[in-house]
């Protein structure tokens, strides 16, 4: 079915409403991008993990809002350009400390099910889908998916960057059952972020002539912190 | 258009959107040549039959192996192996055993028993071979597979050359090389054992031959002047290795010194301690890494015991002692005498300086050309006289068994295409696949499988084989760590990641796809983003633009 922009979840959680109460058990699985998940269709979504209603949400983060022209979502990070946050004088881009962290805001729910995946490692993401579907209640799979237009990177490019984003820390990939973390996906190649920034045009300003080293700096932090904050082994290899 | 208002597309599908018509650039599945296939002396299609290896095909592996070789198990002993110094995996972590492999499957056939296939029509050919060495053997095996009827010639009593007369048996067990010789003569080909040819043109004459391939190889052993009293016990390294297939052992007193530092030098050294020497002193004019001698074996005679004295030459030798002196390299690296002397306690002295050839067979012959010891052929292996092919250490080229190998299927090739009248061509060589044309992030780190070798306190005292076989369990491994260079191994990765579910997966084995490959591109859909080309680990993907 496919419902608009921002009311996935309310759509998805009708259906499954709908057919319990028709006596049926008919599996239901919603998916969105993540301004229509984060954003518009955020109300929608916290109820459905608030009742626990068995439906499987599936988030495309592309880290904005695409087809309409690159304007910035909640789930833009920090010093990206976008349509509406252009790189002009001091302005860095998207400002730090606003914007939602989803699967954080899913585990607070304490959901049966939450889970991080990329397009860098596809095993593990129908692993994680096939998980999800052996359980009941909400569950949501947030999966990062570079956009070569938004990001201003080389389309041949698009699995190396969702690679180098969980390589360098700043996309942790990982799972939590009932609010508790269980499981990392650990990083083999640990990069520094400016390997996973500097390919893309989106955060050019910060390697002009004189690199903009406080802001990229900022950005390695966010990185360390979710080293420490879901404990990501690093694999010696 | 009779669809809704803004509705483009059917529901439940966007196979009408055909994203094909984006592209610039397609991509397209193509086999490159892996650097081991590249660097190996007999050409053999490595990659191929490590493939096969690693799914548990140990027959087709060894059957895609002895297309080209006939001799894996003897390969897998005394090759160099220049394959795994050429294998990209050498950047990753070390580089594949091919050689303990290729041993692995000699080793297999040989106790299953495994037969050569001879399928060619009889062309009605005959080809004499004056030399049952490497080569000779080589030449002969190809030329039987391809038809031809095949007659050696050898002078000595027993067959193999160098394999036999220059290998000591701690390197190549003797029974090793009697089943794989005799693998090839149960093809159909015909030895003739203590028969020297003198007169290779008479030889051809006589025996109704319609041509001939000479690979007597080099086995005179040089002879350098060395000013030396008349009860000094000199010998050269070739005799002492022959005569070490003889009845009697020669006997080389307590202290043996060798004079040279190529790998028939180390052999040398590594024989006397077997034989009793208490001290084996290798003498060499320059330094280690100058030294002709391949590290493993500079490595292993080290580790059993046997002595160098680097920057050194032998100005005489008298009974019991010898007088040695002190080089020094020059600026151009060449050993220059400083006038330093010192004397040497040693009962004999053996010399390993080269060899010579002995051509006498086809010195006399119009149009062969015969200079520095070699005889000169053409890109073909055919000397200056129609008919008449030379290859293996009589010609110019690296002398080792492999590089033999190699001279004799070229020879056999073009032997076979003379005969028949249409000149043998070699296919075009596909381009290199260079390690930066590969995604290393799809290979798990895995080192390479050390061969069991014999302890050195008990290998100096036996002539058992050092290097132990690897088995089952290991081999297969070691063929899984190889990445496989510019060659699908059907991952699934091009078909995993494309956006637009343009890679087509066709029956496993089907070959129907881009250069035989089980994979095909959709190009109604396929709209050249080359994440496929991208994410293809062994680079077995390129794009071309479109036409
Ligand atoms: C209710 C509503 N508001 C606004 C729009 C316009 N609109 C269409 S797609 C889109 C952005 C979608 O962004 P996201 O959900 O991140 O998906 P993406 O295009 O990035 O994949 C917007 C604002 C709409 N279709 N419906
Ligand atoms: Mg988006």
């Amino acid at each position: 079915m496919h419902s608009l922009f921002g009311n996935a979840a309310a759509v998805a959680t009708g259906v499954f409403a709908a057919m319990r109460a028709k006596g049926r058990d008919t599996r239901v699985v919603a998916q969105a991008g993540d301004g229509g998940t984060v954003d518009i269709g955020l109300g929608p979504l916290s109820g459905m993990f608030e009742r626990n209603d068995d439906v499987l949400f599936i988030c495309y983060d592309n880290e904005a809002y695409m087809n309409t022209g690159v304007q910035r979502s909640g789930a833009t990070p920090p010093a990206a350009r976008t349509a509406t946050t252009q790189a002009v004088g001091e302005h860095p881009g998207n400002v730090f400390g606003q914007g939602k962290d989803l699967p954080r805001i899913a585990m607070a729910h304490e959901i049966p099910y939450v889970a991080t995946a990329t397009v860098a490692d596809l095993r593990d993401l129908e692993a994680k889908v096939e998980k999800a579907m052996a359980i009941r209640g909400a569950r949501y799979i947030h999966v990062l998916v570079p956009c070569p237009l938004g990001w201003g990177s080389a389309s041949k490019d698009t699995i190396l960057l969702a690679r180098l984003a969980q390589q360098s820390g700043l996309f942790p990939v990982f799972e939590a059952e009932f609010g508790e973390v269980t499981a990392v996906l650990p990083i083999r190649r640990r990069v520094p972020v400016t390997e996973y920034l500097q390919p893309q045009k989106r955060y050019a300003h910060l390697f002009g002539q004189t690199p903009d080293t406080e802001t990229i700096e900022r950005i390695q932090a966010q990185a360390d912190r979710n080293l420490s904050r879901y404990h990501i082994d690093e694999v010696e290899i | 258009m009779d669809k809704p208002f803004a509705i483009t597309l059917d529901a439940g599908s966007s196979l009408a959107n055909k994203t094909g018509s984006w592209r610039t650039e397609r991509p397209l599945y193509l086999n490159s040549l892996p650097p081991c296939n590249d660097a190996c002396p007999a050409g053999e299609n490595i990659q191929g039959w490590l493939y096969e290896a690693e799914e548990g095909q140990y027959q087709r592996a060894w059957q895609l192996l002895v297309a080209d070789n006939p001799f894996p198990a003897i390969m897998g002993r005394v090759c160099y192996h220049p394959c795994q110094t050429a294998c990209n995996r050498a950047q990753l972590d070390q580089p594949v055993g091919i050689n303990s492999v290729e041993r692995f499957l000699g080793d297999v056939a040989l106790q299953e028993g495994w037969q050569l296939p001879v399928e060619a029509v009889d062309s009605g050919k005959r080809v004499l071979v004056v030399g049952a060495g490497p080569s000779g053997l080589s030449a002969a095996y190809h030329l039987r597979r391809a038809g031809h009827h095949v007659v050696i010639h050898d002078a000595g009593p027993k067959s193999g050359g160098m394999m036999r007369f220059g290998i000591p048996s701690y390197r190549l067990p003797r029974d090793i090389l009697d089943a794989e010789i005799q693998r090839i003569l149960d093809a159909g080909v015909e030895l003739h054992l203590d028969s020297p040819v003198t007169d290779v043109m008479a030889a051809k004459a006589e025996g109704g031959f319609d041509a001939v391939f000479v690979a007597v190889g080099a086995q005179v052993g040089k002879r350098a002047y060395v000013p030396a009293g008349e009860s000094a016990k000199i010998l050269d390294a070739v005799s002492l290795l022959r005569d070490m297939e003889g009845q009697q052992a020669p006997r080389l007193g307590r202290r043996v010194v060798v004079y040279g530092g190529g790998n028939t030098a180390m052999d040398a050294a590594r024989t006397a301690k077997r034989l009793g020497a208490e001290e084996a002193i290798v003498v060499y004019r320059r330094t280690r890494d100058r030294m002709p001698a391949h590290d493993v074996e500079v490595q292993e005679a080290l580790e059993e015991g046997v002595l160098i004295r680097w920057l050194s030459t032998i100005k005489d030798v008298d009974a019991g002692s010898m007088t040695v002196e002190r080089m020094e390299l020059d600026d151009s690296g060449f050993p220059q005498p400083t006038g330093e002397f010192e004397e040497l306690e040693a009962d004999s002295l053996v010399l390993a300086l080269g060899q010579d050839t002995d051509l006498s067979l086809m010195q006399d012959v119009d149009g062969i050309e015969i200079s520095d010891g070699v005889v000169h052929v053409d890109e073909g292996m055919m000397t200056g006289a129609e008919g008449i092919f030379a290859g293996g250490d009589m010609v110019p080229s690296e002398r080792t068994v492999t590089v033999a190998v190699g001279h004799g299927k070229q020879a056999a090739r073009n032997i076979d295409g003379w005969l028949r009248g249409i000149p043998f061509e070699h296919a075009p060589r596909p381009p290199l696949a260079t390690f930066d044309r590969l995604n290393t992030w799809y290979y798990t780190d895995a080192p390479k499988t050390v061969r069991p070798t014999l302890d050195s306190a008990r290998r100096v005292s036996t002539f058992d084989e050092v290097k132990q076989g690897l088995d089952e369990q290991t081999a297969v491994y070691e063929a899984r760590r190889c990445l496989s260079c510019g060659n699908c191994f059907g991952c699934d990765n091009c078909f995993g990641v494309c956006p637009d579910n343009a890679v087509l997966k066709l029956p496993r084995g089907s070959a129907e796809g881009d250069n035989g490959r089980d994979y095909a591109f959709d190009l109604d859909y396929c709209k050249g983003c080359g994440i496929c080309v991208s994410e293809c680990p062994s680079g077995a993907i390129i794009m071309i633009p479109e036409a």
